[in-house]
């Protein structure tokens, strides 16, 4: 079927809703990344089987929902009832026949599934009544856990596309921009560039044709918001797109998924086939003269190709290495052409903006930074999970009255933003309110908004490690600076985590850092020694416990911790002996067991086996 | 090991012959073969009119791309920032001396390959191991070595 005008879509809305009223109740089984990973796929086959077999008047198959990420990734899998919104958590496929005997053919809440608060011990009916949704504004994710991921006629009958047919009829390449730019949106990939003032200059660029790019290419670690909206409402990102290509004037659009992401590019060319189906993809779009194609590239795993000019060599087919952005890309950017490159998110708010009106939009979140922002939290929180907020709301507030604060109580740490380009802040900023230019001041970063938290078993010398690594892994090496200068600052991190660190080195760690900001061309590099400038900045004491005792605080650098079985509580169960890959640990059944410090490799493996707590480290 | 090489052209046809399509053709070369064989390197590169030199820039350029036949099993370990964190480290180095090779490697009798990725976005279920496709969350270091059973092991065990 083709929609061939804006009356069409509003009719088959109607018809949509109509049908909708019929049926009593819905079930959301959540299929997000986390859930899916937990066992959603089998849940839904087991819900899909015996919804079946069972016959219950008014409850068909067609009440089953697989929806996107419902964000209380911690919980997975959840099941909610609509349009209550009975919350479920961890369930199994052992508990379908029950949900739909006890909560579908009757209106019994089953206790045992229900979320318990872990503050009161208080079990929680409904998601509504849980702090970690209530305290939430949902823009960009305002679909995901309500509609069908695989169904466009889902997304219709919630409004979609209405924003798209409002602009095709009554609005101007120059009103849309206008609104957008009233809207303050600014690029929610890291950088903050307003989105408004990007569209605007690729729209008055003279040289045809202009694309259209969605970065989907989401390579921070511990970040999985674009992840989700790809894959749970692939449709609010083509709207947003169309709307984009309609104000610049554009005809293509590419959408640049990283290759670790199998199911966001299934469903985002499901989503693009379902809108060509309809019509609201391709030639002479809802009957009016506009017309626009998109299609969707994979990635090749390379962290670079999130910087927009490494994305569109990749697109072009060639190696992802960033230009020198003497001429932006608004200007020459794919196959050299005017080219607006946004977001996952930042496109995801624009049906909203449009259907609200840009001053809407400015009234939530902070004066320069406007509207919401989604983040991943997660780490050694007690609530992992999605979550969307409004920009201004503090760190105390995400952590502890959404992410119920630090796992088994333990003390907290830092937090670390804007993936390995980003910083880590310790608690005396938690006060902090998150916008783009807070966090930046502080000397991190928003980025594109993973979240993580460290507790205090958390090491900042390894944690900068690791992003170093990361970074010298996944350098283009373009420039030596930064090719070379991560090495070196990678390989003098290591030598501290080792023990092996002096003063002096932290003063040419200090000094390296600046010149690779200065000589290095794209966001990666300037921005590459963050991990160790954030951290030295407010860790110094850490370091200097590596490099002045030779002891790693928070037992995890290998060269200065051991481990020891502490002998009044080992009863000698031998768990340890067969875990140990080494063969390091001796002792006979029921006697007190030791281990070789001289062939012990420090791998932990002895500590997580042991049920009496008896494997200590310092 | 045989490869069917016969199927290089038809995946080579799936899209336009030009040299934007690189990436596409090699992801689908490697989906089949599990890996990027020489013939196919050069086959792509007469076809799409690009030098092989650059062919085989783009494929050691990538990380997804792979020059030498993998294992049986693919073992993959998530090394992002919540799965380091939560122990993926130790977890990996476990996975690596029961199996005696490094990250990137295979095992002689092409039984295991090990390969580490940046963050597959299931953070929630740190840290994450994934065996050919599925997903294992919250692992441990002890389960290094249930990952790591060979085949005729299993019967034993």
């Amino acid at each position: 079927m083709r929609i061939e005008s804006p009356k069409q879509l509003a009719a088959l809305r109607k018809d949509l809703l109509a049908k909708d009223k019929q049926t009593t109740k819905k079930l959301m089984v959540c299929c997000g990344p986390g859930c899916l990973a937990n066992g959603a796929g089998k849940l839904v086959t087991e819900f899909r089987n015996t919804l079946k077999k069972k016959h219950i008047k008014g409850i068909s198959v067609e009440i089953l929902k697989e929806t996107g990420c419902h964000g209380f990734c911690e919980q997975g899998p959840l099941v909610v009832i609509e349009p209550e919104g009975i919350f479920y958590t961890h369930v199994k496929p052992a508990d379908v026949e029950t949900i739909i005997e006890e909560s579908l053919r009757h209106d019994y809440v089953i206790d045992g599934l229900l979320y318990t608060d872990h503050r009161t011990g208080e079990r929680k009916r409904t998601y509504h009544d849980i702090d970690f949704y209530s305290k939430q504004t949902r823009i960009a994710l305002r679909n995901l856990g309500k509609i069908d991921q695989y169904s466009i006629d889902d997304y219709i009958m919630h409004g979609g596309y209405q924003s798209m047919a409002k602009v095709l009829t009554s609005m101007t390449p120059d009103s849309v921009i206008s609104e957008v730019k009233t809207s303050g949106l600014r690029g929610r990939g890291g950088a903050g560039f307003p989105a408004g003032k990007k569209w605007e200059s690729c729209a008055k660029a003279d040289d045809w044709p202009h694309y259209v790019v969605c970065n989907g290419d989401e390579g921070d670690p511990g970040a999985f918001m674009d992840r989700s909206i790809m894959e749970g409402d692939p449709h609010s990102v083509i709207e947003g797109m169309i709307i984009c290509a309609f104000a610049v004037g554009a005809r293509n659009g590419y959408i640049y998924v990283r290759e670790e992401y199998p199911l966001a590019v299934q469903n985002l060319q499901l989503a693009i086939k379902q809108a060509t189906d309809y019509g609201l993809i391709g030639e002479k779009i809802l009957g009016t003269e506009f017309s626009f194609e998109i299609k969707v590239n994979r990635g090749a795993g390379a962290f670079v190709c999130g910087e927009s000019s490494a994305l569109m060599k990749s697109i072009a087919g060639e190696v992802g290495e960033p230009r020198a952005k003497y001429v932006r890309s608004v200007l020459k950017g794919l196959h050299d052409h005017p080219t607006v490159l946004n977001n996952v998110e930042s496109y995801a708010n624009i049906p909203v903006i449009i259907d609200k009106g840009g001053e809407w939009f400015a009234k939530i979140g902070t004066p320069k930074s406007t509207g919401t922002k989604a983040f991943s939290l997660v780490g050694k929180v007690r609530n992992t999970g999605l979550i969307e907020v409004p920009m201004g709301t503090t760190l105390r507030e995400i952590i502890y009255d959404i992410g119920g604060g630090i796992q088994d109580d333990r003390p907290f740490k830092a937090v670390q933003t804007g993936g390995p380009s980003g910083g880590c802040l310790p608690d005396d900023k938690l006060d902090l309110p998150v916008d783009f230019d807070t966090l930046t001041d502080a000397y991190s970063m928003m980025g594109s908004g993973g979240m993580i938290i460290m507790d205090d078993r958390t090491c900042v010398v390894d944690v900068a490690k690791y992003f170093l690594k990361f970074l010298v892994d996944e350098s283009c090496g373009k420039c030596t600076p930064c090719r070379e200068g991560l090495y070196q600052l990678h390989a003098l991190a290591q030598k501290i985590s080792d023990g092996l660190g002096t003063e002096d080195d932290i003063v040419k760690m200090e000094k390296l850092s600046d010149v690779i900001i200065m000589g290095s061309l794209c966001g990666l590099g300037k921005s590459g020694p963050n991990p160790f400038v954030s951290t030295i900045r407010y860790f110094r004491d850490e370091y200097l416990a590596h490099i002045k005792d030779h002891k790693c605080p928070a037992g995890v650098c290998t060269a200065l911790i051991r481990y020891d079985i502490i002998p009044e509580k080992c009863d000698g169960c031998m768990a340890c002996i067969f875990a140990c890959a080494v063969n390091a640990i001796t002792g006979r059944k029921g006697k007190v067991h030791t281990i070789n410090q001289d062939i012990c490799t420090k791998c932990g493996a002895c500590m997580a086996v042991c049920r009496r707590h008896a494997v200590e480290v310092s | 090991m045989k490869h069917d090489l016969t199927k290089i052209p038809e995946i080579i046809g799936r899209y336009p012959q030009e040299p934007g399509s690189l990436i596409a053709v090699l992801q689908d070369i490697q989906k089949e073969f599990n890996f990027l064989p020489c013939e196919a390197l050069t086959a792509t590169a007469e076809a799409l009119d690009v030098p092989l030199s650059k062919v085989f820039s783009v494929s050691t350029f990538y990380n997804a791309f792979c020059l030498s036949p993998r294992g049986e099993k693919i073992i993959r370990v998530c090394m992002g920032t919540t799965c380091h964190i939560r122990g993926a480290k130790q977890l990996l180095e476990q996975l690596e001396t029961r199996l005696n090779i490094k990250a990137g490697q295979t095992t002689k009798d092409m039984q295991f390959t090990i390969e580490v990725v940046n963050c597959v976005g299931a953070c929630a279920l740190a840290p994450v191991v994934i065996i050919n496709e599925e997903y294992h969350g919250n692992c441990k270091v002890s389960d290094a070595k249930r990952f790591t059973r060979r085949k005729h092991e299993k019967e034993e065990a």
